[in-house]
Order: structure tokens, then sequence, then C-alpha cells
């Protein structure tokens, strides 16, 4: 049962990483860094919280909960979207640094919450709740309730951000690699001149690659501030850079991707949960070993990052500002 | 060459003046924002962020006190951005220089300028790491100094709860135990001198910290300018491979450079928790110290001279807002230092604009001097260092008329 427990754990909080990297990886693979993911996510999940807290106070929202949800979701994503545009504006149009602008979008996103948060909330109110009708149960889906190792596993903590994180893997690898513009995308990451000689507009396709980014890390933040279960206080948790190491982690491949996250998050829960595993060390002369544990996911990225630094690939033209009178 | 090195004057009086735009817009934005929240104390609250530095001593001495550890953590990132790393790692490495500073002051009982060596290793230690990592197995130092970040947290946590020496309660009779022992009762001699300064200014956070970091920012100055190894770490950031196919030990130069980087957000860890009032306290999130070194280093175009400016400004600002409370929440500052970054990120363009309306009438100078000694064939324009983003001007001028 505990194995249920863990797997459905890993499942919800590799659902944020997995978003959000593949978010980096689409603004990474049209050329732009994008270290703003932190601040995207902020940006989403307060947009998605602050509408669910409205309908909740509304009264209507748990009527339809599943569609009040989507709706959030899609807030979120659009929120994203106009964060990272920001971004895409100073590094694509201005020709900044993309590290300096990313890092500014990273200081604003939690400022710009806590005062949003307050603004919206009256002082001192610093956590915007989440309602608990956003959770899908076997109940809402008439199955009745079942315990069984599969049901608990599916149904322990089931959010609309899981099903539709899925669905947006799928389309983000088909858009990636079997359409034009996922080919043009990534010609302009590897060596936008050569793109722009055959009429690709680089310009266009780095928007596009960065606003999909923000799309997608919109979902995330909001993805990981339902997953995380105790409100939005204007943080993630640092899951933005972790998305990045898990991007790298991945290669900037979609399926890689889901792998790493998968992988990350498991150690990650691992951690948690170390207290109740029988068959882990105990640790038991060491006070508060449960650091130990907490270490656990962070060491072994870096030992697999060092293992595979070998085949790791970036985008060859990323970082790099689009001028078009260049070589 | 004389010519060129006033051109260089004039490069660096366009980036202060891009950096200067960029904070006077910044602060638009901020009065604007403050307007939107609440426009009743709008203008006073404005009042409040650009004075209360200046109002009292002792606000004085908080600016001085919390520029201290916010200039070398700006001197960190600055350093290892002038030698093409990104040092997201500051923040980690702070927070075990303030671990090896209170280990050596507490567990250890050891003066302060001891405990201060003790940070410095610390964090050059724990900075080396990343680039390690970086120079021999490729390994994107962003990523390992995020990593690190955490699994030092953690690490530090973990030795600080198995040492009961170093916790308050071994020391006091109290039951606070998250958290380190006061310095002032465990060992005196560990807290930084104050010089006096206490008396003077009428607080108790004023200690030496500024001295050391302003210190410490001249010493970097002088490494990245004039000396060899300094020009070697620069011709390395610049042109990893060029440099290497110079001569220049690029592999050894990337570690040496992180763990001087790391050496610095040490000693800034160090400094910090050495004055005697802060106690470091068990956390489950990164500390923002070394964070904010990114916006210190960055408004001062990574120049170590730059960030004993730009740090003592942001502390300034940052004692202001805490003055907005309660009609405004303190986090309105945070926003105001974004947007200031987010307009400096275009350095570029600023820098651009600025030298337009500066060169216009220093190129007409120089070609009417040109044309009045009607100099021979001129050597092309030296590069002066590796740095010059931007050619002068004048001299591009003056390969056109030959």
């Amino acid at each position: 049962m505990i194995l249920a427990d863990i797997l459905s754990a890993t499942i919800l909080f590799a659902i944020p990483l997995l978003l959000v990297a593949l978010g980096g990886m689409f603004s990474e693979r049209s050329g732009i860094i994008n270290i703003a993911l932190e601040g995207i996510m902020i940006i989403g999940a307060l947009c998605g919280c602050l509408y669910l807290r409205y309908t909740d106070d509304a009264g209507f929202g748990a009527n339809a909960p599943q569609l009040y949800m989507l709706i959030a979701i899609v807030l979120a994503a659009l929120a994203g979207m106009a964060f990272s545009m920001l971004l895409a504006f100073a590094s694509i149009r201005l020709k900044a640094d993309q590290t300096i602008g990313g890092t500014a979008l990273n200081m604003l996103a939690p400022a710009l919450a806590v005062v949003v948060t307050w603004g919206a909330q009256g002082q001192a109110q610093t956590t915007i709740l989440i309602p608990n009708w956003i959770r899908i149960s076997q109940e809402s889906l008439g199955l009745g309730t079942g315990t069984d190792f599969l049901s608990r596993m599916v149904f322990k903590s089931l959010y609309l951000t899981t099903p539709i994180a899925f669905l947006l893997l799928i389309v983000a690898t088909v858009f990636l690699y079997k359409t034009k513009t996922g080919l043009r995308l990534r010609a302009c990451g590897e060596h936008p001149q050569a793109a722009d000689s055959v009429g690709i507009n680089v310009y266009r396709m780095r928007y596009l690659g960065v606003g999909i980014s923000g799309f997608l890390s919109g979902i995330g933040g909001f993805a990981f501030t339902v997953a995380a279960g105790s409100g939005f206080q204007s943080t993630v948790a640092g899951y933005g850079f972790l998305a990045l190491a898990v991007m790298i982690f991945g290669n900037w491949k979609p399926l890689n991707i889901l792998g790493a996250s998968l992988f990350f998050a498991l150690f990650k829960i691992i951690g948690s949960y170390a207290g109740s595993l029988p068959f882990l060390p105990q640790f038991n002369g060491i006070k508060s070993s449960e650091y130990i544990y907490l270490m656990l996911p962070y060491i072994v990225t870096m030992i697999v990052l060092i293992l595979t630094s070998k085949k790791s690939r970036a985008p060859k033209s990323e970082g790099i500002p689009y001028d078009k009178s260049g070589r | 060459m004389k010519k060129n090195r006033g051109n260089r004057s004039t490069q660096g009086l366009i980036s202060i003046s891009a950096s200067l735009l960029s904070i006077a817009i910044g602060l638009l934005v901020g009065l604007a924002l403050l307007f939107i929240l609440n426009p009743d104390h709008a203008l006073d609250g404005f009042r409040k962020i650009l004075v209360t530095g200046v109002l009292t001593t002792e606000k004085l001495a908080k600016v001085l006190y919390q520029a201290a550890p916010l200039m070398l953590c700006g001197l960190s990132v600055a350093f290892a951005f002038k030698t093409g790393l990104f040092n997201i790692g500051a923040t980690g490495q702070y927070t075990i220089g303030a671990f090896g500073a209170l280990t050596a002051g507490i567990a250890l009982q050891l003066p302060w300028y001891v405990a201060l060596l003790f940070a410095i290793v610390c964090g050059a230690v724990l900075g080396a790491i990343p680039g390690i990592c970086k120079a021999l197995f490729n390994v994107n130092e962003v990523i390992t100094s995020i990593m690190f970040n955490w699994i030092t947290m953690y690490a530090v946590n973990l030795a600080i709860n198995n040492m009961p020496i170093m916790l308050s309660n071994f020391w006091a009779k109290s039951t606070i135990k998250d958290r380190t022992a006061s310095l002032s009762v465990a060992n005196p001699s560990a807290v930084l001198p104050k010089a006096n300064l206490d008396v003077l200014m009428n607080s108790n956070y004023i200690n030496i910290g500024i001295f050391i970091a302003i210190g410490v920012a001249i010493i970097m100055w002088v490494i990245l300018q004039k000396t060899v190894f300094g020009y070697e770490l620069k011709a390395c950031g610049y042109n990893r491979h060029a440099s290497q196919y110079a001569g220049i030990n690029a592999k050894r130069n990337i570690v040496l450079s992180m763990g001087i980087s790391g050496a610095l957000a040490g000693l800034g860890g160090g400094v910090y928790y050495l004055s005697g009032t802060g106690q470091y306290t068990l956390l489950k999130a990164l500390l923002g110290m070394g964070f904010n070194g990114i916006p210190v280093a960055l408004l001062a175009s990574s120049n170590p001279m730059g960030v004993i400016f730009s740090a003592l400004f942001i502390s300034y600002i940052m004692v202001g807002g805490d003055a907005l409370q309660p009609h405004f929440i303190k986090e309105n500052i945070d926003i105001i230092i974004s947007a200031i970054i987010y307009l400096s990120a275009f350095a570029l363009l600023m820098k651009g604009w600025i030298s337009k309306i500066f060169l216009r009438n220093s190129v007409d100078n120089a070609n009417a001097e040109i044309a009045f000694e009607s100099e021979p064939v001129d050597k092309p324009a030296q590069p002066g260092g590796v740095g010059e983003g931007i050619l002068p001007a004048a001299d591009v001028k003056k390969e056109e008329e030959v």
C-alpha cells in the first residue's frame, strides 16, 4: 500500500517538473536560455489560484469543479505566456543578456505575487488557499470506492493537471519532431543564420519558443501549487531551477525529460517517506537524519549528470542573441 | 594611445549613466506602483524609500551593516561573470561560509579573524566544486551550483544538529533549538570588532565588516585589471578556446575563478554571522542574501568598484523599503529592484543611446583634432582591454578618414 502512495506522490510531483522542463526545452531549442522558469511558474500559479479562490468565494465552483479547474489551468497558462513575453521582448527584440533578463523576472515574480496576494486578500494574508473540490475522486467519476492497489495509486491525489500534462507531453513531442514549425524552431536554436537564409523568421520562431515555455511553465507552476497542497505562498520552492536541471538531465528531448522528471520526483518522494520505509537504512546514531534523505535527489542528479555529461548536447546557438547582420 | 585612454573613461561614464538611467526609471516604476496600491500614502512612501537611509545615524548603520555581506556576494557573482561563469551558487557558499565561521567561533573558540579565514576556505572549496565539474566533466556550472545550494543547506542543518555545542540551548537556558548560539555569549572574541563606531553611530549593528568588504572589492579590482592572472581569467571568460590556443590553462582557470568566487561569498557569510547580531537559524529554504548578490553584480556591470556603490544603493533602498510598512509591504522594494535589473539588461541598448548623445560631440572634436594635426596614418585602433564591447567610436571614424 505504501508503494502505491509513493508512486502516486511521485507522479504528482513529477508533473510540474515535466511541464516546466518541457517549457524550458522549447525555449532553449529555439535559442533562448530561459532561466526565468521559476518566476513564470509563480505567476502562473498566482493567476490559477486567485481564479479558483474567486470561484469558490462566489460559491459556484463546486458545481462543476473540473470545468472551473480547466479554466484555471488555461488562465495559468496564459498568464505564464504573458509574463514570458517580458523575457522574449528583452532578449529577442532588444538583444539583452538572457541570463540577466531571466534573473530580473525571477526577482520580480515573487515580489509581484506577494503584492497582488495582499491586494486581493487584504493585509497580512500571504496564502491563497485552494478549495478542496478540485481533486478528482472516484465518486465524482462514478466508479465507486475501490481500495485496490491501482485505484489507490491513481486516485490518491489525482488532479486535472495530471492528464493534461500527459496530453501536453504527447502534443509537444509531435509538435517538435513531426511538424514543419517544430523543425524550424529547432533549426533556430542550432544555426539561426542558416535558418534565416532559407526564409525562416528567426525572431518569430524564438518568440514562439519562449511563448510555449511560458504556457507550459505557467501550468507547471499551478500544478506544483496544487500538488504541494498548502495553498499558494508566492513561491514554488526552487522547482523552476530543478526543472532546468531536469531539462539538461533529459538532454533537451521530451521523452528523456519525462524519464528524468519521474526519476527526480521518485528520489524526492523517497526522501520524504524515508521514515516509514523499512528497507532503507535509518541512521539511528545521527540526529535529524531526515536531512540525509532530503539531500539524496540532488546528489543523485549530480552523479547522473557527471556520468552522462559526455552525451549531453545543448542547442548550439542558445544564449546568443540573433543579429541579422551577423554571420 | 592617449586618446584611446580618454575613450575608455568615456566608456566608463556611459556605463555609469546607463546604470543611473536604469535606477531612475526603476524608481519611477516604483512610484507608479505605490500610486496604484495606495494613492493616499504614495508620495510619503516614496519619500521614505529615498531618505530613510540617511535620516538617522542608526539607519545609516543598518545600511552599512547590510551592505557588507551584500557587497561580498555581489563581488562573488561579479567575479564569476567577469570570467565568463554564472555563479548562482553564492547562496550555498554564503551558507557554508557562515557555518565555517560559526564553527570556528563557537565550537573551536577561535578569534574573529581566524573564523573569517574558515569562512573563506569553506566557501572556496564549495565554489571550486562546480568549477571542477565544468572543467573535467563539462557539466554546466549553473546546474551544479543549484544542486549544491540545496545539498549545502541540508548538510549544514544536519551538521549543526549533530554538534550540540553550536546550538543556543547549550549556552543559555532556553528551549530554542533551531538556531546557533549567540556569539556574545559563546565567544565574545569571535564578534567582529566595532571600532567604537557603535557609540559614534548609536547602533548595535555597525562593525568593521563594511571596511573588509570595500577592501576586498579594491583587491578584486586590482587583480582583474592590473595582474596577468586577472587578464588570463578574463581571457578565458571571453573566449575559452582562443585563450587555450594562446597557452592559457583554461581548465585550471575555471576552477580557480569559481574557487575565488566561492571564497568571496563565504566571506560574506562569515561577516554577516560574526556581527554578533544574527544567529544562524535552521531553515528549510535557501538564504536570500546570496541571490541578492546577483542584482548587485548586474547593476555594477560586474565591475568590482561598481559593486561597492551598487551594494550600498541596494542596501539603502532596502532599509527605505522596511520603513514603508504598514501602508505598503516591503516586497514593493523587490519589485523596484527587479525593474532596475530588467532595465539594466538592456544595458547595451541604453549604452548605444547614451553614447550617441555623448559621443556626437567628442567625435566632432576628434575629427577636428585630426584635421588640425594632419597626423600621418595612425595605427589601427588598439583594443584596450579584451573587454571593450563597443569599439571606441572616434577610432572608427579615424579609420574611415584614413
